[in-house]
């Protein structure tokens, strides 16, 4: 809501020293939101003009039409000369007042005037439009064109009333009454503790039988409707200039004078009205529900078919707006220019309708108007009979129209709103005490009465609909008496618990794989389901079952994630591609999987607490969002440097990241050669762990396909892991015991195996462990070696260092070969590995 | 074993001669001062008491003298081997020290070369800046609770008190999720707030309810300087029997207080949400120039535009309508909450300009951040 604080100064007597800003900070300490003060022609200096073109001599020769004017500009020029200007506009003529600026004057955007030569001749001054004015739309972006009467060489910046000061306040849901002045002028009147002329005390005549004939069907969705006619408007009448200004102030655009009062009469008073030409009204106007596929061509000059919930106005053809929201064209006031039609008889239309409903159409219609914005917010019932008034009397006053003695008001019976609160509510809400007398006063400034001692009964104004409940009452206690002033005490909390054992793990798995040289990059969750082919899943891989938003940002990406390797592929790809080559980015977050039995998650009502059957049947329509971890590398992992070669990102990273993650979740880890769309088949781990006894597979890790790669516009090699986090969590447990630690000394054994190449490493490790039984303390490969000649085709040689150790002994040399023969054969009889010879 | 030899030989009896033994100690140890090093020492040592050396050949020899002389060689002897040995000894030690100090001068090295073998890696920025503030909230007696991200309407407006057709429902450019048939009408949403987790912990936890709940909230705007349709919010939920909007004042200042410094402040200005009434708008005393650029031209403050303040988020007393909906009586219990965007934090906190920096998960951004900030 945009407010001129000239327009504010016509209802409260602001002191005269009160800057924009002042009004500002006064108001926002109050509780509205003033975003903004414009300072209109603070930029701007005269001498600017009323004056009258005199003879205008079109100049040819030039690539656009080009105008030489004199103009008539008394003796605002010091000369009373004609003043000789040079102009580019063409949409005035010779006899047309207009706003001259003067040599030495400053437009806007430091626009200097002064006298020049241009197009051969000289001009001394310029013909100005609103556009460099900065007025606002005026509909036309041409020369402003004054009226016949405007006296010449009058100072056109008192006239215009071009130097103001406007609030742009961002009124909040609750606030309708304040998206008018007369709502904000209230609120400042508080404010300063002064008093407010109320715009809305009207003497308005009682309502009679002889007023245009109104029929409302449905009471609830319009619960008063007055109609009030004025004939004999004068079709050439024009908003006077004041009224133009005003409405460009708060931001709208002129356009006839009947449309004009209305605007203005709803910013002055916040009430929507609407002018329907007579002649085009047949019989008599209704108010009612929609039939379901009525037809309604808007303002707007959009056919709306209708809903069976849309309130409409009628007369005896039909629908001639849409209530509330938008009028018919059918019944449009006439243009202004189109003086063989012209609208010289109106009906107003001064109504109330139902917030909800109007808030359901105007979404419905995704048709939002100044009228439904203020319906949806809360317009005050009371005011409807004085904004009826108010546009007879400014068509009246400006049109020379006459205002017909028939008034029509339909009013449902209601009774005033009270609401009960004890006196010391807001004391106890606030935590200071205020006392009965503070809390009574401060509730009787925003208009409401108050009766009863301990036990307030109030009365709220009807332009306050949004207070309802006894905190609304102790919200304008405690906001008048002043935030500012609220004291700042600590509660005390019970003893937490401190973090729960799974944030404790996110964090962890967070700092172990920075620890371990990775960068987080948490990335978007939307994605294109094209993405899936790009990453060669299989046409059933569940992976492609995705949750899609109706409404995405970006169409081409309307999926929510199942993997996090897409976003977090993507920032490998944009680091990279800015000159980032040596990269390692992990992320955790949530991946969304449809239900396999979908269903529609239904509203419960809000009187009371659910069911925790209601919440378990919600929480089952939600999709599963579990908990993923994942890592990407490229380029170097280790840097070339002084102290010799670097290495570059591989396999082994890829898993190593997933067995640190698993270490942090004190997880067991199943590592095996495994298969799956975006990995290189050759490169490709399998994770598992063991859930309840059975191996679930939670993920891959390894180096990509090349096809992938490619696709993708990754660099070569690129290497990624993805993990459950989620089930690694469940089976993780996070209280390792201690082992025993010997003080007896170590036998070291090592043995090189050699068996066919594709048995796992894994798989042997796991046999000797096993064989070498008790006395093992740790077992470690260190070196893998391949050689056709002294190996045979298809052979490998896996040497491994084994340590034993006995709690309560020196070990012999006996019983160390021992357990490392047994290791060996065990090892022999799973895998075929042979000892090295 | 033989019998004493009766016998001796006048000719290398000579050998033992008082001047000749003291000429082969002589010698000795000329030869170990001239060594110039450990292996130089080592052939002197060869030389002169090896099995072969003068001094251990005339050794050999006092066996063959009469026994009268045998007692006054030995002691000669065994003197000159005595003081060879010793400064054997002695060389040796002084050769080592010498060796040792040279080694230790030849592996100097520059300490001044630089060593990002394994450049260090970071947590994002966002991430450690929620925990931090977490952590104070958990320092106090505050849980942690967390929420899904696609969320039942019911939680994330409804219970909320922000009925299907309240303005402010329009207002929160909500994602909606595709139904079953994919249709509209799923009831889900991207949550736009972390207020759900909020109705969530008041219907599974024990009364009274102190929680901090962080998390990636979703809003329909474009990305750009000051905007991201993705983006974290932390909010904190205290309901308890007698809460005030005192009790809100001193929380929020004990957070700006521990993140910002002591002396922080806050400020409250009226405002409207659904969910809280009383509401308000959060402000904090600009940190960096304290509000010394107001009014002051000549200091004028980046950070806070030379406001003084700077806009945290939104926050009130619980709106009864919420407790309601949750099953708690708002005859007996009050609550607070308050909930701010961290991104916007991290801007004004880190200086960073651009949103754009925090979500397109450049290298450069986050390494400096390290593990926690």
């Amino acid at each position: 809501m945009r407010v001129p604080l000239s327009w504010l100064r016509e209802y409260v007597d602001l002191p005269a020293t009160e800057t924009g800003r002042d009004v500002q900070a006064k108001l926002v300490s109050a509780g509205l939101e003033v975003e903004t003060v414009e300072q209109l022609g603070a930029d701007l200096k005269g001498p600017l003009v009323v004056g009258q073109v005199l003879t205008i001599e079109e100049l040819e020769g030039f690539k656009k039409p080009i105008r030489f004017c004199t103009v008539d500009v008394g003796q605002a020029n010091g000369t009373g000369e004609p003043q000789e200007i040079v102009c580019g506009a063409r949409n005035f003529q010779a006899g047309d007042k207009v706003v001259v600026a003067l040599p030495g004057a400053v437009l806007p955007g430091d626009f200097q005037i002064a006298e020049r030569k241009t197009y051969g001749r000289m001009s001394r001054g310029m013909i100005c439009s609103s556009d460099e004015l900065n007025m606002g739309d005026d509909g036309t972006k041409g020369i402003i064109v004054l009226p016949p009467e405007t006296e010449i060489g009058k100072d056109a910046v008192e006239l215009l009333e071009l130097v103001d000061e406007v609030l742009d306040i961002a009124v909040t849901a609750n606030r309708g009454d304040c998206l008018s002045i007369r709502g904000v002028a209230r609120e400042a009147a508080i404010a300063y503790g002064l008093p407010l002329r109320d715009p809305a005390l009207l003497d308005v005549p009682a309502p009679n039988a002889f007023g245009y004939p109104v029929q409302v069907t449905d009471p609830v969705g319009c619960d008063r409707f007055t109609a009030r006619t004025v004939t004999g408007l004068s079709p050439e009448a024009r908003s006077p200039i004041w009224l133009q200004r005003r409405l460009q102030k708060v931001g709208m655009r002129p356009i006839s004078l009947a449309v004009d009062v209305t605007n203005y009469v709803m910013m002055e008073l916040g009430q929507p009205l609407h002018a329907y030409d007579r002649k085009l009204v047949e019989g008599t106007i209704g108010v009612r529900r929609a039939q379901p596929g009525e037809k309604l061509v808007t303002l707007d000059g959009v056919t709306r078919t209708l809903d069976a919930e849309d309130l409409v106005i009628t007369d005896d053809r039909g629908p001639i707006g849409l209530a509330g929201v938008m009028g018919g064209a059918n019944t449009e006031i006439a243009d202004h220019e189109d003086l063989e039609n012209a609208t010289t008889d109106v009906v107003i239309e001064a109504a109330h309708f139902n917030a909800v409903s109007i808030a359901r159409t105007a979404r419905r219609h995704k048709l939002s108007s100044e009228a439904s914005r203020r319906f949806e917010r809360g317009v005050d019932p009371a005011a409807a009979a004085a904004a009826a008034q108010r546009t007879v009397d400014l068509l009246v006053l400006l049109a020379g129209g006459t205002a017909e003695a028939g008034v029509t008001e339909v009013v449902a019976p209601s009774a005033p709103r009270t609401i009960t609160v004890p006196a010391d509510h807001p004391d106890k809400v606030a935590g200071v005490t205020y006392g009965r007398e503070t809390v009574v006063r401060r509730l009787q400034e925003i208009g409401c009465d108050v009766y009863g001692q301990d036990e307030l009964v109030v009365t709220v104004p009807s332009w306050r609909p949004d207070l309802t409940d006894p905190n609304d009452l102790a919200e304008e206690v405690i906001r008048l008496e002043g935030y500012e002033n609220l004291p700042s005490t600590l509660p005390k909390p019970p003893s937490g618990r401190g973090l729960t054992a799974r944030q404790r793990l996110h964090r962890r798995v967070g700092r172990a794989l920075a620890g371990a040289g990775y960068v987080e990059a948490p990335n978007y969750p939307f994605l294109s389901e094209q993405v899936f082919d790009q990453l060669g899943l299989e046409a059933d891989d569940p992976a492609r079952r995705v949750v899609k938003l109706t409404n995405p940002l970006n169409d081409e990406e309307p999926a929510l994630r199942t993997s996090l390797l897409p976003g977090l592929l993507g920032a490998l790809r944009r680091n990279d591609g800015r000159g980032s080559h040596d990269l390692a980015l992990f992320e955790t977050g949530l991946v969304f999987h449809p239900r396999e039995e979908q269903r529609t998650a239904v509203v419960l009502p809000v009187d009371r607490r659910p069911t925790d059957e209601e919440i378990a049947e919600l929480d089952a329509a939600l999709p599963e969002q579990p908990r993923h971890v994942a890592v990407v590398l490229a380029g170097a992992r280790e840097q070339a440097g002084w102290w010799g070669a670097g290495r570059p990102a591989d396999w082994a990273d890829a898993v190593q990241a997933a067995r640190t993650v698993a270490q942090e979740a004190g997880a067991e880890l199943i590592v095996r050669k495994g298969q799956y769309g975006p990995w290189h088949p050759g490169r490709c781990a399998e994770l598992a762990v063991t859930v309840d006894g059975a191996e679930r597979v939670v993920g891959h890790a390894g180096e990509l396909h090349p096809r992938v790669l490619k696709a993708l516009g990754l660099p070569g090699r690129t290497c990624a892991m993805e993990l459950n986090l989620d089930v690694l969590e469940q089976v993780g447990h996070d209280t390792p015991r201690a082992p025993r630690i010997s003080a007896f000394p170590v036998a070291t054994q090592d043995v090189a195996l050699v068996v066919d190449k594709p048995v796992p490493a894994a798989e042997v490790e796991a046999a000797l462990r096993e064989g070498a039984g008790e006395l093992l303390e740790s077992i470690r490969l260190f070196d893998v070696y391949e050689n056709e000649e002294q190996l045979g085709e298809g052979r490998k040689s896996l040497a491994y260092a084994l340590r034993f150790r006995a709690a309560d002994r020196t070990l012999t040399v006996d019983e160390a070969s021992a357990a490392r023969d047994a290791a060996v054969a065990l090892a022999g009889e799973r895998t075929g590995a042979v000892l090295r010879s | 074993m033989s019998a004493p030899n009766k016998s001796y030989d006048p000719v290398e009896v000579e050998a033992l001669k008082p001047e000749e033994i003291e000429r082969m100690r002589d010698e000795a140890l000329a030869a170990f001062a001239a060594a110039d090093s450990l292996d130089a020492l080592q052939e002197a040592k060869v030389a002169h008491t090896g099995g072969t050396s003068p001094l251990a050949l005339a050794n050999r020899e006092i066996g063959a003298l009469p026994p009268h002389a045998k007692a006054a060689a030995g002691k000669l002897v065994g003197q000159a081997r005595g003081a060879v040995n010793k400064a054997l000894a002695a060389r040796q030690v002084e050769l080592e020290a010498e060796r040792d100090a040279r080694v230790l001068v030849e592996e100097d090295v520059d300490v001044t070369l630089p060593y990002d073998r394994v450049p260090a890696g970071a947590r994002h920025p966002l991430t450690t800046l929620s925990e931090r503030i977490e952590d104070i909230f958990v320092a106090m007696g505050y849980e942690v609770a967390e929420g899904p991200q696609a969320e039942a309407e019911w939680f994330n407006f409804d219970a909320l008190n922000i009925g299907p057709d309240h303005p402010a429902r329009g207002e929160h450019d909500t994602f909606f999720v595709a139904g079953p048939d994919g249709g509209t009408e799923s009831g889900v949403v991207l949550r736009t707030h972390t207020s759900p987790v909020q109705i969530r912990s008041l219907l599974e936890r024990d009364l009274p309810v102190y929680v901090i709940c962080p998390g990636v909230v979703y809003r329909t705007d474009e990305l750009d300087a000051t905007h991201t349709p993705v983006f974290r919010q932390v909010e904190l939920l205290a309901v308890d029997e007698g809460l005030t909007m005192a009790d809100l004042k001193g929380t929020l200042d004990h957070m700006v207080q521990s993140l910002f410094g002591s002396g922080m402040k806050t400020r409250l200005r009226p405002n409207f949400f659904p969910f809280t009434e009383p509401s308000a708008e959060m402000d904090m005393v600009c940190y960096v120039c304290r509000g010394e650029s107001v009014g002051n031209p000549d200091r004028p403050c980046r950070t806070c535009s030379s406001e003084g303040w700077i806009e945290l988020g939104g926050c009130g007393m619980v709106n009864p309508r919420v407790l309601t909906a949750c099953g708690v009586d708002p005859e007996k219990y009050s609550g607070f909450a308050f909930g701010f965007g961290i991104e916007r934090m991290l801007m004004f906190r880190h200086n960073v300009d651009d949103m754009r920096d925090m979500v397109e998960g450049d290298v450069r951004f986050t390494r400096p951040f390290g593990m926690e900030i």
